[in-house]
């Protein structure tokens, strides 16, 4: 079992997936019942990931490795490290939330909505445990069908358009990341990602790979300005296909840019390093005060995460103006940063999401303005909601201020001005994250459907109180998340910082 | 290598499946006119027998050393044996798929087998022809029984409509085809194609030979162009795709793609492969317009048949962008594609064929609307095949698109590897029409199936396969290298 548990982790969703298409429908609370149960076997078995993962050493662990095809050199071949074994339990976990959120709410062919997630979840494992490129290509491509059918089947009224948009926007990104991928293999002769960390490339070389690379994880992330599909996407979609999608799709963006660029093209990465950080900036300000202006609640969340996620490129790319040689730990600050940003921007936007999820469901409508003096009828639910909302704009004691207070002190190191813009979010992030806040949960009620809400019942108590957990929990004790990432990014550091030249 | 330069009975046994094949027809034609009304079926189980047993003949010649026999004018080679296999395996899945609409439709007859067995057997020459003349005797035989095939549902206006235009524009395309080769012959003074081979690879040719050789190689590439279908020979396809009856379309686009990628192998590599730099360029130009406007015209397309038609344009500039490269792992990246879209477009026209039902040709993309509420099942078989055709991992279509790519970029074009992925962008968007049509949108009308058990299980498999070679590619990689 130790040896295979990362291909037990990809496949038992997968196939747990096809097994509830074939329950149907017709048993939905069958299907339901079973992928609530694999969801959480998932889950239990990926923390063994964490037990038993050796954080003095910056070697893939849970190695496994097959001939896949033979011709090409293809192996199948899974591993972590630092960086993915975070990532794949946020994942896990988030699966069990998204599965759950969708446990009444689905009522139209519920089977295929919890396949499709368990699919989606092993097809993302599979993302982040793959060391061979065309191995990862095929679970990163893959894994955009299952989001595809999600936001076009169980989306709202434009699906149409966000789902065939978000697939394209992904789809031409990446196939560019295929072609240098393939060009790699022709120069090295092996898809092996950790082959291609070691092989040498030419200065012009960096550059093109560098760009086709940053195609594929930019639109991921998604960085300005080619973030245009994903407020699309959140606004269409269901809850459990935002959740997702914000949790961890947009992740593997950032954990591209870990894997790939900056081991394999260092010189390309410092070279461009301040156009990245000018674009990241931009995201973090502009895309800012653009979710300051939104009527959708989705919608600004959905701003708000291009706006969190530019910490993530910024942390990435900072490092090299934060570097000094004999001094690291500013570059490893923002290092850092950055991975703790992403594990816990997945967390918060989870719980962003789901807290507009647990609103629509009842008055289904993303609108501010239907809303007003919700805290009147939910007080409870309004607990959470101003908890979750803290943690999205950075208050200490969440994991919102973690990461991003450890990026602001990596860049101001590097350039006072890149810092000041950096911080500024502190404040428009509270600005559109409160005011939203105001308007939808304080003041009079308004709406008279607001009166007679609801709360929320056991089931939505336990997913927001699970996150609430969590976030708090690594707000105040990171530490844990840093210790099994610190050996990984410091050889990461070092191969980033080492010209290939 | 045999070589054997005379007519020899003793050699005849390697010819044994289109011998068979040839005595097949005659007697099914026989037979097919004793049979009363109720025993018509007797005609189809014997064609599928057939085509079994040529399928059998030729796998038991596998291994046998490349021979060159009957005065120079045959070859036998592991690739000939395999792609008879292919062909005739792919001829029997779509008998399968056709008898069905053939019963649908009223339009069953004898003639239809025996013609289809006729087109094998053209097929079969052209795949195992090594001089000019056989190439052409199988490509015309071929050519014939397609007209007919065509023209069979006589009462539909679009059918004969699709039957004249192939006719006519083949014709032509014949034309070119001989007035080339009576050029090669003319300089070269041969029809054989080891000849030619020895010929064209002379360093010492005057530049006037020359001239007269790329004169003919050029017509050459243009009636090979035309067969295929590629840009800017591409016009008869669209219009043929559409008005033949579903079946012949599923016909035409899958077994003679291979015999016309065999037909190019044996010319082309074999017989003028010295000439590589001259013929690489025009397939280059051949292969890049017809992906880039396979995928662009696709997009306006709603008939199904229409918009398959303009993917085959595409998919043909894939597997001549294999023949560009110049290298062996080049041409098997190209046979590899060729098996693997033969393998795609069975299923896609068997799909639309599925929903036929008297009257209703099912070949909207609108009627595949709210599909995977009344028929999940083939709904995401639909959805494999798409998204395989737009190259999206894990399907087989991946592995066939990354094998070219891969071998475009080791020959250093990589400014064409990426602008052909821009392209297989764009072609995904009508692709993902398709799924939109099943997933997205709802219609009261269910789509229903009158298909036997047989059609519905033949097909499942069929895109069962999609996924599973898809999973598991490495066999048919290496046997579309081993052919070379």
């Amino acid at each position: 079992m130790d040896n295979s548990i990362l291909s037990l982790l990809i496949w038992l969703p997968i196939f747990a997936g096809v097994a509830v298409i074939l329950i149907g429908n017709e048993r939905a609370n069958m299907a339901r019942w079973i992928s609530i149960v694999v969801a959480v076997l998932v889950f239990v078995m990926s923390l063994s990931l964490y037990t038993d993962f050796d954080t003095s050493t910056q070697l893939m662990q849970f190695e496994e490795k097959a001939t896949w095809i033979a011709h090409f050199n293809i192996f199948y071949h899974l591993g972590v490290d630092g960086i993915s074994m975070p990532l794949i339990i946020l994942t896990t976990f988030s699966t069990i939330l998204v599965i759950i959120a969708g446990w009444e709410v689905i009522q139209t062919r519920p089977a295929h909505y919890m396949a499709a997630f368990l699919m989606m979840e092993g097809l993302i494992i599979g993302v982040f445990a793959s060391l061979d490129a065309i191995l990862f290509y095929a679970f990163w491509e893959a894994s955009l069908i299952p989001m595809l059918l999600i936001i076009g089947v169980w989306g709202g009224d434009n699906r149409v358009y966000a789902a065939i948009k978000f697939f394209l926007y992904t789809f031409l990104g990446s196939v560019f990341m295929l072609v240098s991928l393939i060009y790699m293999y022709n120069k090295g002769g092996s898809f092996s990602i950790l082959a291609m960390h070691d092989l040498n490339l030419t200065t012009t070389e960096q550059a093109w790979i560098f760009w086709a690379f940053f195609m594929a994880f930019a639109v991921k992330v998604p960085m300005f300005p080619v973030h245009t599909w994903l407020p699309d996407a959140h606004v269409q979609a269901p809850t459990g296909g935002s959740v997702i999608l914000a949790a961890i799709m947009l992740k593997m963006g950032g954990y591209g840019f870990f894997r790939f660029s900056l081991p394999i093209t260092p010189d390309a990465a410092l070279q461009f390093s301040d156009i990245i950080i000018i674009l990241s900036l931009i995201a973090i300000v502009y895309i800012g005060f653009v979710a300051l202006v939104q009527r959708d609640m989705k919608k600004l969340i959905a701003y708000s995460s291009i706006s969190h996620m530019g910490f993530v490129t910024l942390g990435v790319f900072a490092l090299f103006l934060a570097y000094k040689p004999g001094m690291t730990e500013a570059a490893l600050l923002g290092l850092e940063g950055a991975m703790v940003q992403m594990v816990s921007h997945g967390f918060i936007s989870a719980a962003m999401f789901l807290v507009v999820g647990v609103l629509y469901d009842r008055l289904h409508s993303r609108e501010i303005s239907t809303y007003g003096g919700v805290i009147n009828s939910m007080p409870k639910f309004t607990g959470f909601a101003v908890l979750f909302a803290m943690a999205n704009v950075g208050l200490p004691g969440t994991s919102g201020f973690v990461g991003e207070f450890m990026v602001i002190l990596g860049v101001v190191q590097a350039n006072i001005w890149y810092g000041v813009l950096a911080g500024s979010t502190l404040v428009i992030g509270a600005a559109y994250t409160l005011w939203m806040v105001k308007r939808v949960f304080w003041g009079a009620v308004t709406n008279p459907e607001v009166g007679s809400l609801s709360d929320v019942n056991a089931r939505e108590f336990s997913i927001l109180a699970l996150l609430a957990i969590v976030i708090v929990a690594m707000g105040l004790y990171p530490q844990p998340i840093i210790d099994v990432m610190h050996v990984t990014i410091e050889h990461l550091l070092n191969q980033a910082l080492t010209s290939k030249l | 290598m045999n070589n054997i330069d005379t007519f020899d009975t003793a050699t005849l046994w390697l010819a044994l499946p289109e011998i068979f094949l040839l005595s097949a027809i005659v007697v099914v034609l026989l037979l097919d006119l004793f049979l009363t009304k109720p025993f018509k079926q007797v005609t189809y189980y014997l064609t599928q027998l057939s085509l079994l047993i040529t399928a059998i003949l030729a796998f038991n010649l596998i291994g046998e050393p490349k021979s060159i026999l009957f005065g120079n004018a045959f070859i036998l080679d592991d690739m000939a044996s395999v792609f008879k296999i292919f062909m005739a395996g792919s001829t029997m899945v779509a008998l399968v798929y056709t008898r069905h609409y053939l019963t649908e439709h009223k339009l069953f007859r004898g003639e239809y087998f025996v013609l289809v067995l006729l087109a094998m057997l053209g097929m079969m020459v052209m795949v195992s022809g090594y001089s000019l003349l056989t190439l052409y005797l199988g490509l015309e035989i071929l050519s014939l029984s397609l007209y007919a095939l065509i023209a069979i549902a006589r009462e539909r206006a679009g059918a004969v409509e699709a039957a004249l235009k192939y006719f006519v524009l083949g014709a032509i395309a014949s034309g070119l085809l001989l007035y080339g080769m009576s050029m090669i012959y003319g300089i070269s003074g041969s029809i054989n194609i080891s000849d030619i081979a020895t010929f064209s690879a002379n360093a010492t040719l005057a530049s006037r030979e020359m001239l007269i050789l790329n004169f003919g190689l050029v017509f050459l590439v243009i009636g090979i162009a035309f067969k295929l279908g590629a840009v800017p020979f591409h016009m008869w396809v669209p219009d043929v795709y559409q008005g033949a009856p579903t079946s012949v379309t599923m016909f035409l686009s899958t077994a003679p793609k291979i015999a016309a990628v065999a037909m190019l192998i044996r010319i082309l590599v074999e017989g003028m492969g010295a000439m590589h730099a001259y013929w690489s360029d025009l397939l280059m130009v051949l292969a890049l317009l017809s992906i880039a406007l396979g995928s662009v015209v696709a997009l306006m397309q709603t008939n199904i048949k229409r918009m398959l038609a303009y993917s085959t344009i595409s998919h043909i500039g894939f597997i001549l962008l294999g023949f560009v490269t110049g290298v062996i792992s080049g041409y098997g990246a190209a046979v590899f594609y060729v098996l693997v879209y033969i393998l795609m477009s069975l299923a896609a026209f068997g799909m639309i064929i599925l929903f036929n039902k008297q009257g209703f040709e099912a070949d909207k993309i609108s009627d595949f609307k709210g599909l995977s509420k009344h028929s999940p099942w083939f709904a995401l078989m639909m959805l494999v095949i798409m998204l395989s055709m737009a190259g999206v991992p894990p399907f087989i279509g991946f592995y066939a698109k990354l094998f070219i790519l891969q071998q475009v970029v080791s020959a250093g074009f990589i400014s064409i590897a990426v602008i052909v992925v821009v392209f297989a962008v764009i072609s995904a968007y009508y692709y993902l029409q398709v799924i939109k049509s099943m997933y997205f949108e709802s219609s009261d009308k269910a789509m229903t199936t009158t298909a036997t058990m047989d059609v519905k299980l033949i097909l499942s498999i069929n895109a069962v396969l999609i996924l599973m070679v898809g999973i598991f590619p490495d066999f048919w990689i290496k046997l579309a290298l081993s052919l070379f």
